[in-house]
């Protein structure tokens, strides 16, 4: 039988290496972050608990108090930031060091599949071939999100929230594309379903050795629009009680709030429209505690954690303020 | 990925790269010592899956284009999603720019102002006006980058057709 040499064995260098392709990409990525000051993932792993509210909420607040900041919609299958911050109809710069995102309410900068769809209630659909797609439509998004984050000209903003979509496969997709990523919001709600399946998440973001990772208790009670007062929404208190296993605090708990679904539908978040109300203070904790944390600058390098990540790919990304 | 000749034990070098077409890649490879050469023919599939990759077989020659994995790959983009900054009366005066509305298709490709100029002759604008809006501004630079490369001053479409040839560019 012939005895053939490793891959690694074989010496010869040549401009076709896929893998230094590969590596570029990377280094592209990383010196586009580099110029963000906090990148800021919001997920939860489960769908319906208001990830997007939340982020439009918080993207909202933080630009009212001063803060440059853009918004990335990873949801490339169901995006809906765009509506949410008021920029489906807006167009992108084509520049050749990178694409600029138009800007929405409180001047966020807004980047989403939606903003490249000729029809916005089109399913997302790459070009042929339509057989085996599952073999590589996984890779496509992946493709997209990476170019979503290192081909944008996202500027020098203090705040890059990323809305994760559902699903934990793809918040281990966004751990793969920024190894080094400092804070995670995890949004869940009092439910038990949904303490359930965002512990799931947590643990695989423990795993990965995101820094700073933090709850947010959505839909606490139900805030009535007409007599002001809160009247619960779900028996118990999953949110607690995730919060007291997993050793990661509650940083806001937000009231459902009627209201909110609709202003946001029209993009004007609930922080814009009642700045002094109580779904808006609430975002406020939340933004105070965020800044908090990037003032001390505590809690915001890669920990070793249990090794999602290798180190070797930690170090050739290793640029995250 | 590396092939190697087995009578010679020497990695072969890439030769050239072509789409003959139905989703096919062919990329030429051959042994610098032997000189026996040999094609690896991609299925469509196999050539989508690297196409989604964002890397090229043989290497890239010219630089890579923001967003071109997701613009080339897109059922569906608007015409309408990007506008060329260079068609923008104040490119200074961000805040004052118009980001609705704008219409592409009336962009002129303007003249590389890189260090070899190139000039776009009227037949291959007339050719770059046919090119979908979503990736034209993309297509464009690319083009302008490949002419660059080789100090071509004027952008035809027979230097047009031997650069998608080249670049593997199908469908641009």
């Amino acid at each position: 039988m012939r005895k053939f040499r490793t891959y690694g064995e074989v010496k010869h260098q040549t401009e076709s290496e896929l893998l230094e392709q590969v590596l570029d990409q990377r280094v592209r990525l990383s010196t586009r972050l580099s110029r963000v000051g906090t990148v800021v993932a919001i997920a939860s792993g489960k769908g319906g608990v208001g990830k997007s509210a939340v982020t439009t909420n918080l993207a909202t607040t933080l630009a009212t108090r001063g803060h440059q900041v853009g918004v990335l919609d990873a949801d490339l299958n169901g995006p809906s930031i765009a509506q949410m911050l008021a920029v489906t109809d807006a167009t992108l710069e084509d520049r050749k060091d990178g694409v600029v995102p138009p800007r929405g309410v409180a001047g966020i900068r807004v980047m989403s599949m939606e903003l490249l769809q000729r029809n916005k209630d089109a399913p997302l659909r790459w070009k042929e071939p339509d057989s085996d797609t599952f073999l590589w439509q996984s890779s496509m998004e992946a493709s997209a999100l990476r170019e979503f984050l290192a081909d944008v000209d996202w500027g020098e903003p203090d705040y890059l929230l990323i809305d994760v979509p559902p699903g934990t496969d793809k918040i281990r997709r966004l751990l793969e594309l920024v190894p080094n990523l400092p804070v995670l919001l995890m949004v869940t709600t009092p439910s038990e379903i949904s303490r359930s399946v965002v512990a799931r998440s947590i643990r695989l973001v423990k795993e990965a050795g995101v820094p700073t990772v933090a709850l947010v208790s959505n839909m606490t009670d139900y805030l009535c629009p007409d007599c002001g007062n809160r009247h619960p929404l779900f028996r118990g208190n999953g949110a607690r009680r995730l919060a007291e296993d997993s050793g990661h605090p509650i940083w806001a708990e937000i009231p459902f709030d009627p209201r909110m679904g609709e202003d946001t539908d029209r993009g004007r978040p609930r922080t814009l429209e009642d700045p002094e109300g109580e779904v808006a203070l609430a975002f406020g904790s939340l933004a105070d505690r965020l800044e908090g944390l990037v003032q001390s600058g505590d809690n915001l390098e890669k920990s070793s954690g249990d090794g999602v990540m290798s180190e070797e790919t930690n170090e050739e990304q290793g640029v995250f303020k | 990925m590396k092939f190697l000749c087995i009578p010679c034990d020497e990695v072969m070098d890439f030769v050239e790269r072509q789409i003959p077409g139905d989703g096919t890649l062919a990329a030429v490879f051959a042994c610098e010592k032997c000189h026996r050469e040999m094609a690896m023919l991609t299925n469509p599939m196999e050539t989508q899956f690297v196409s989604s990759m964002g890397v090229k077989i043989g290497g890239r020659e010219v630089p890579a284009q923001p967003m071109e994995v997701t613009r080339g790959g897109l059922e569906g983009g608007s015409d309408t999603a990007f506008v060329d900054p260079d068609t923008r009366s104040d490119p200074e005066d961000e805040e004052a720019r118009p980001s609705v509305g704008t219409d592409p298709t009336q962009a002129d490709p303007p003249t590389y102002a890189g260090p070899t100029a190139v000039e776009w002759s009227p037949e291959a604008v007339e050719r770059l006006q046919r090119v979908p809006g979503f990736v034209r501004g993309m297509v464009k630079r690319i083009y302008t980058d490949y002419a660059q490369e080789r100090q071509i001053r004027t952008l035809t479409p027979e230097v047009m057709d031997t650069a998608r040839s080249d670049l593997g560019l199908e469908g641009m």
